[in-house]
C-alpha cells in the first residue's frame, strides 16, 4: 500500500466519484433551492398572468416592461427552466439506459433549455427596453 | 449501442402492471408527469413571449390558436399541472425535511393536493376567462 509511487493521497481521494452514480448531492441541492424559489416565482406568475389576461395587449405589453415585472418575469422564466432541467436528467437517468442514448438526450435537453433561456432573454430585454 | 450490457429477456421486479392503482403511487408519478409536461410548457412560454416581442404576426397567430379549443385545453392542462406540481412540491419538501412519513398524514396531504390543485385550476382559470364577473 505505501510504495514511494503512490500519491499523498488518502484511500478517500482515490476512490472519490468513482462510483456509478459520479456525484449527485449537489444536483439534489440544486433542485430543492430552484423549488423554494419558484413556490414564490410561481405565485407571482399566476397573479401575473391574470393581470395579463385582463388587460388589452398594448396595455399588457406596457405592464411586462416595467423593470420590476421584466425582472420577475425572467427570474421564473430561467428558473423554472433550470428547474425543469435538473428534473428531466433525473426522469432520463432513470428510464434511458443505453449509454449512448442517455448521453444524446442528456445533451438534446441542455440545448433546448438554454435556447429556451436565451430566447426569454431576448425577449424580455426587447419589450423592457424597447429595442 | 456497442456499450449496452448484455440484457436477458426476464420479467423485472416490480411487476407495475399487476399492483392496484394507490392514492400513494399515483400522485407519486403524477409529480413526474406534471413535471415533464410544465417544462414543454414553458417551451410554448418562451416562443410565446419571443412572438411578443419581435414577431407581431406570429403573436397574432398565436394568440388565435390559444382561443381555439385545443388550445384552452392546453392551458388549463398546464394550469393544472403548475397547481399540482407545486402544491405536491411542498409535500415533497416537507418529507426531504423529514415531515409527513406518517401513513395517515400521505393520505391526509395527498387528498389535500388533489383537491387543491382542482380548486385553484379552476378558480385561476375562470378567473382568467371571467366566469365570475357576473357575481362580483
Ligand atoms: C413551472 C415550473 C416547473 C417545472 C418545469 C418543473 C419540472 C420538474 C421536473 C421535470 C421534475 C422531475 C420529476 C422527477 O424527478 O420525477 C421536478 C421535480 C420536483 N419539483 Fe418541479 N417543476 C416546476 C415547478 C415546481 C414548483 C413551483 C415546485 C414547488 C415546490 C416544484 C418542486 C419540485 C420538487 C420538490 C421536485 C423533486 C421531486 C422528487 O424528489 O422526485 N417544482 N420538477
Amino acid at each position: 500500500m505505501h510504495d514511494k509511487d503512490e500519491k499523498m493521497q488518502s484511500a478517500y481521494g482515490r476512490i472519490h466519484g468513482l462510483g456509478s452514480a459520479k456525484d449527485g448531492t449537489g444536483h439534489w441541492w440544486a433542485q430543492r433551492v430552484s423549488a423554494v424559489a419558484l413556490l414564490g416565482l410561481g405565485t407571482w406568475f399566476v397573479y401575473a398572468v391574470l393581470i395579463f389576461t385582463a388587460m388589452e395587449p398594448v396595455a399588457a405589453r406596457d405592464w411586462l416592461a416595467q423593470p420590476l415585472n421584466s425582472i420577475l418575469l425572467a427570474l421564473f422564466t430561467l428558473t423554472a427552466l433550470y428547474h425543469g432541467q435538473l428534473g428531466l436528467q433525473v426522469v432520463i437517468e432513470d428510464y434511458v439506459h443505453t449509454h449512448a442514448r442517455k448521453y444524446a438526450a442528456l445533451v438534446l435537453v441542455q440545448f433546448v433549455t438554454y435556447g429556451a433561456m436565451a430566447a426569454v432573454v431576448y425577449a424580455i430585454a426587447k419589450i423592457s427596453l424597447g429595442v | 449501442m456497442a456499450l449496452a450490457p448484455k440484457t436477458h429477456k426476464r420479467p423485472l421486479s416490480p411487476h407495475l402492471q399487476i399492483y392496484r392503482p394507490q392514492i400513494t403511487s399515483v400522485l407519486s408519478i403524477s409529480h413526474r408527469l406534471t413535471g415533464i409536461a410544465l417544462y414543454f410548457g414553458l417551451l410554448l412560454l418562451a416562443a410565446w413571449l419571443l412572438t411578443l416581442a419581435a414577431y407581431p404576426p406570429c403573436f397574432a397567430w398565436m394568440q388565435g390558436l390559444l382561443k381555439t379549443l385545443l388550445g384552452q385545453v392546453v392551458l388549463f392542462g398546464w394550469a393544472f399541472c403548475f397547481f399540482y406540481h407545486l402544491l405536491n412540491g411542498v409535500r415533497h419538501l416537507a418529507w426531504d425535511a423529514g415531515a409527513g412519513f406518517a401513513l395517515p398524514d400521505v393520505y391526509r396531504t395527498g387528498w389535500a393536493v388533489v383537491g387543491g390543485s382542482v380548486f385553484l385550476t379552476i378558480l385561476a382559470y375562470g378567473t382568467a376567462a371571467g366566469w365570475w364577473v357576473n357575481f362580483i
